[in-house]
């Protein structure tokens, strides 16, 4: 039993016992905060001189396709598995008083947990996949059930939507399977081992790559809100309990992109080269045009809720750029985004009790009554829009140099194409600054005459925040600390 | 690492450490908060004093380390160019700090105050301090959110929150220029650091290593375009902080904030990054073509703003105007002559800090002695109540109008001396706002400080304590001698030669302003004349907000409607193959089963694809 497998089991272990009537919120906090000191374990247990996939353990399950319970982490899962734990223990904290079925509802979230720690940490694809789909149905479960305003609509709509994403995914995925050519595999079998997968150079034939990327592109692009496909996020965010926004938009979103980064970018290049400027032209779409809509909101949560969407462009300007730089910088702005979001949304869970709607006309000089909270959300809120000294800057630096400087290949992205996307996306920060600071101005700043009267939050929500804000400072300051992780994982991914 | 190398580290971190003590601990307690972060202000005096006679240290970082790919380092370098800027942020930030310990005095967030103003010098040092774009782009931004901080320091009141906000955004709207350039020097250099692009530049190996790092095709196959077009990139950047045209606009507004935020922020320090930073980057300015432009920006921007300061009333936005209208001057010396070592540009920035300042600090000490009244038409005859701020008041706008013998004089001669010897008309454009100056500076004092009390508050004003007499009056010699001895040789001016020309017609136009200020505002119970376009300040913050709302708000709707209908189109489109109204009624039981189906659809489709494929 590896540290690993027990950060996966323990959460699933306490849903049970919540189920069977174990004190829900009480024993959710407590493995929550065992699953972080595990993760630090983990992280600090890991050897970076010699690097690659450790702490590996393995149960076969169906030996005649290859197919076994690959659990391990290299310092990309563990970095994920940091961002898993953390926003875990900010999002149990920040839950509000639950009044119906509390069991089912902590049991919700551990299970969410549960099944994005499992993803991150799969090194076999089927259970990668498994692990996922895990985790999104107690999502749509929470939002459902505990949900506000048009929650079922809402729950309908991102449980159809992410159905169909995780389907296409699986077919691209099933795609991938079959395309293997066995001849350059051990024992000339098919195999779902992702290790051996990425080992292998020139796996897939190239012919096959574009077929098979573009469905794994639409799939993970539904899961990350790649526009067009982006329009049950922000609705969803809304609607959904504070906990389940802040998990899935703050961790289990990034398994879109971490399949991106885990499977596409060291398996299909070829496939990669032949849809980039579909990729470059919908990631500029995420990011101007989700920007311009993120402007016209006039309520917090959907507000908040666009812009995530709009970040996940600059993750994929990384991505695009395909270089260790860049796919280092999305890599690290998985995470500062992932605690962001989580810091917003949770803040935002303490407003809507001031005033269900959220609505910006209902708020106003909130940061006189309540200094702590207009700190605190002004940093997240500055973080978000990628100011120096918080993870999203260092990383979004990483992202645009990483993309301006990509060398160009004969028959690939011309030099140009990507670099126009770098100045969308420089321009994107402008526009992010003016939605942030417009919400922040009307909401903690002016007259304290809004009607919704907002006291500071509890003991509970200011660790919850404070433990977000902490782990997005050490990334800004210095992000040594998580790219001494991330660089060689992705350095590998890159390696054939 | 030996102790030296330490030594600019120290004078970086020491008011970040006062910031975070200040924000966390003793947020409560005022007092101990303006001890701390007056204290570490005193340090950084002494430190920037020390640092005068020390050698020049560089100490670096990798900060972010991809070998060959990309390389951003945390350096601190204190060569000269550092200094003589340290001198005058630590100087007038010692001040400022002290001046405020009794301005903020009743202040309800006295405490947020300072801890926000030793973040701001925090982040100005570290402009000062950088050795690399990269890291100097960190601290540019950092300042621009510790100015957002302090100009919505009374954030209760709207104009603040406006303020602040315009103030940012006009900033990032800068930096998106600047950091583009960044990243086309990076691609063209290999690197960020200046002095390796320097080295490169000097030794003439640039070009060669541009045709190396830039592929043919390009947007710019010539490189001198390429640079020349990356400068000016940069250049935004610097027409952001620097308030230059067309992103002046936030500046006056960012008279909102309390006063000796104006004095050191919006006068003194903050808004100099610009030019400062254009002195660092001398090299490539000088090697491509972009100084002429550059030039013009600034040119435009001293005349434009020296004629919107002729018709304003508050106090602080005369002075906002004359800030901009000079940092225009400096801005233009820093296209015409860029020097490494400052040249003309950070000359003037080093003389009108003090006196800028000390304006700022005057106009202040009004300010509280009249309970915040800012209309210079309500106060009138403070010389007899208020003698020790009308005296260092009257040496600041003389310093400032350029009369011969304080220091304004010598660094405007200096420009003005650039001009002329490289372009008439830009010579000509920065004698006539000399003269503006004189004429705009004459009205304030003459209606503010002489004639009759306008109001009861002029009449009860009286000098201000110690605390903010005392910088006013150091402030006031530093501007008659700051210009004198070894000080223009720390710029790389020598004594000029030739040219009388110059200098006499300056005066000329210092004499000119000043008597058309004085005859036509000496006993004026009201303004004698109204220029609707320029009191209206050409109408700059009404033709953006129509840009803004032509554009970005159209567009802004636009999108949301489009959004909006795909939304519809979703939904028609489930609800009519999936049966919403069934759905719906499975989730208002909260059907388990319902998750579990389509979880057990993705399975089947597995299998599927495992099994019969």
């Amino acid at each position: 039993m590896t540290v690993i497998s027990l950060i996966i089991l323990l959460p699933i272990a306490n849903a049970l016992a919540i189920m069977l009537g174990a004190p829900a919120r009480r024993s959710a906090l407590l493995a929550s905060w065992v699953q972080l000191a595990l993760t630090l374990f983990a992280v600090l247990g890991y050897n970076r001189t010699v690097g690659g996939v450790q702490f590996g353990s393995s149960w076969s399950v169906a030996p005649e396709w290859g197919l076994s319970l690959r659990l391990g982490a290299d310092g990309l899962s563990l970095i994920m598995l940091l961002l898993t734990a953390l926003v875990t223990v900010a999002a149990i904290h920040a839950s509000p008083r639950i009044e119906k079925r509390e069991g089912l509802f902590f049991a919700c979230i551990l299970l969410i947990d549960a099944g994005a720690a499992g993803a991150f940490a799969s090194f076999d694809l089927f259970f990668f996949y498994a692990f996922h789909e895990l985790a999104l149905i107690p999502t749509f479960l929470l939002i459902g059930l505990w949900g506000h305003g048009q929650r079922h609509a809402a729950a309908w709509r991102i449980t159809i939507y992410l159905a169909l994403g995780s389907i296409i995914v699986l077919v691209g995925l099933a795609k991938l399977y079959l395309a293997q050519n066995v001849a350059l595999l051990p024992g000339h079998a098919r195999t779902f081992d992702m290790i051996v997968m990425a080992k292998t150079p020139a796996l897939i034939p190239a012919a096959a790559q574009g077929g098979i990327y573009i469905w794994l592109l639409i799939g993970f692009g539904i899961l990350i809100s790649l526009v067009p496909f982006h329009s049950w996020a922000p609705g969803a965010y809304a609607s959904a309990p504070t906990p389940a926004a802040m998990l899935h938009a703050g961790v289990l979103k990034k398994f879109g992109l971490y399949g991106l980064l885990r499977v596409a970018v060291p398996l299909l290049p070829e496939g990669a080269k032949q849809w980039a400027h579909v990729l470059l032209v919908l990631l500029v779409l995420n990011i101007l045009y989700i920007g311009l809509v993120t402007i016209a909101q006039k309520r917090l949560d959907t507000m908040l809720g666009y812009s995530s969407v709009m970040h996940m462009g600059y993750v994929f300007l990384g991505i695009a750029a395909g270089n260790a730089v860049g796919l280092s910088g999305a890599a690290l702005l998985m995470l500062g985004h992932g605690l962001s979001i989580a810091a917003l949304f949770a803040m935002a869970g303490h407003l809507r009790q001031s005033s269900p709607t959220l609505a910006f006309t209902d708020f106003g000089g909130i940061a006189k009554r309540a200094p702590f909270l207009g700190y605190a959300f002004g940093m997240a809120a500055f973080a978000s829009i990628g100011l120096p000294g918080f993870a999203n800057f260092s990383s979004e630096i990483m992202v645009f140099f990483g993309a301006f400087g990509s060398v160009p290949q004969p028959g690939t992205l011309s030099f140009s194409a990507i670099q126009i996307a770098v100045i969308c996306g420089l321009w994107g920060v402008v526009i992010s600054a003016v939605y942030m600071l417009r919400a922040f101005r009307k909401i903690f700043m002016g007259e304290d005459t809004g009607s919704a009267v907002v006291a500071e939050p509890k003991c509970d929500l200011r660790w919850a925040v404070i433990i977000l804000l902490v782990a997005l400072l050490i990334g800004g300051v210095w992000p040594k600390s998580y790219l001494s992780f991330i660089q060689p994982s992705v350095e590998a991914i890159l390696a054939k | 690492m030996d102790t030296a190398k330490l030594f600019p580290w120290f004078i970086l971190l020491n008011p970040l450490i006062a910031a975070v003590l200040i924000l966390v601990a003793t947020r409560k307690n005022h007092g101990l908060s303006a001890v701390i972060s007056v204290g570490s202000a005193f340090f950084g005096l002494a430190a920037a004093l020390c640092a005068w006679s020390l050698p020049e240290v560089h100490s670096a970082v990798q900060w972010i380390d991809f070998g060959s790919a990309l390389q951003i380092p945390l350096g601190v370098k204190l060569d000269h160019l550092a200094k003589t800027m340290l001198l005058v942020v630590a100087g007038i930030g010692f001040l400022v700090h002290l001046y405020s310990t009794v301005y903020m005095e009743h202040d309800e967030s006295k405490a947020r105050f300072f801890g926000h103003l030793s973040l701001f010098m925090f982040s100005m040092l570290g402009i000062v301090l950088a050795d690399n774009f990269a890291m100097m782009f960190i601290f540019w931004e950092l300042v621009g959110v510790s100015s957002y901080l302090l100009i919505g320091h009374w954030f209760t009141r709207d104009s603040a929150g406006k303020a602040a906000n315009k103030a940012f955004i006009m900033n990032r709207l800068g930096d998106f220029g600047f950091m583009l350039g960044i990243l086309m020097l990076w691609a063209a250099f290999g690197t960020v650091g200046f002095d390796q692009m320097r080295g490169m530049v000097n030794d003439g190996s640039a070009m060669q290593i541009f045709r190396q790092n830039l592929p043919a095709g390009q947007f710019f196959i010539h490189a001198p375009l390429y640079l020349t077009v990356a400068v000016l990139l940069i250049f935004c950047g610097a027409m952001g902080k620097s308030a230059q045209f067309p992103l002046h606009t936030w500046l006056p507004d960012a008279m909102e904030g309390p006063t000796p935020v104006s004095a050191l922020i919006h006068a003194a320090t903050m808004v100099a990054a610009g030019v400062y930073m254009l002195a660092r980057i001398a090299f490539l300015i000088e090697w491509s073509q972009a100084g002429e432009i550059i030039a013009w920006v600034g040119a435009i921007t001293s005349i434009l703003a020296a004629l919107m300061a002729t018709q304003q009333d508050d106090i602080k936005r005369v002075l906002a105007y004359s800030t901009l209208s000079q940092l225009g001057y400096m801005v233009m010396a820093a296209g015409l002559a860029p020097n490494a070592e400052g040249g003309p540009a950070m000359f003037h920035l080093f003389t009108h800090a003090f006196f800028k300042a000390l304006l700022f600090l005057g106009a202040g000490a009004v300010i509280h002695a009249l309970h915040h009244e800012q209309d210079i038409w309500k106060m009138g005859g403070l010389s007899k109540t208020m003698r020790v701020t009308t005296a260092t008041f009257a040496i600041g706008t003389l310093a400032l109008t350029g009369c011969p013998g304080l220091a304004g004089f010598f660094s405007k001669d200096a420009i003005l001396l650039a001009a002329f010897g490289h372009n008439k008309a830009l010579f000509g454009i920065g004698l006539a706002t000399a003269f503006l100056t004189a004429f705009y500076m004459t009205r304030l004092f003459v209606v503010a400080f002489l004639g009759k009390h306008r109001s009861e508050a002029a009449h009860h004003g009286h000098d201000c304590p110690r605390a903010m007499t005392w910088p006013l009056v150091i402030l006031a010699f530093l501007s008659i001698l700051a210009a004198y001895g070894a000080v223009p040789h720390w710029f790389g001016i020598g004594h000029h030669e030739g040219a009388k020309i110059v200098p006499t017609l300056a005066i000329l136009a210092f004499l000119a302003g000043s008597a058309v200020g004085w005859v036509l505002y000496s006993g004026a119970e009201k303004e004698p004349l109204s220029v609707p376009l320029l009191r209206n300040k050409f109408y700059f913050d009404e033709i953006y907000g129509a840009i803004v709302a032509g554009t970005q708000d159209v567009l802004a709707f636009i999108a949301a409607g489009m959004d909006a209908i795909v939304l519809l189109v979703v939904r028609a489109a489930g609800g009519m193959t999936l049966g919403l109204g069934y759905a719906l009624r499975l989730f208002q039981v909260g059907n388990v089963q319902a998750y579990a189906f389509i979880f057990g659809l993705g399975v089947v489709g597995l299998i599927y694809f495992l099994v019969f494929r």
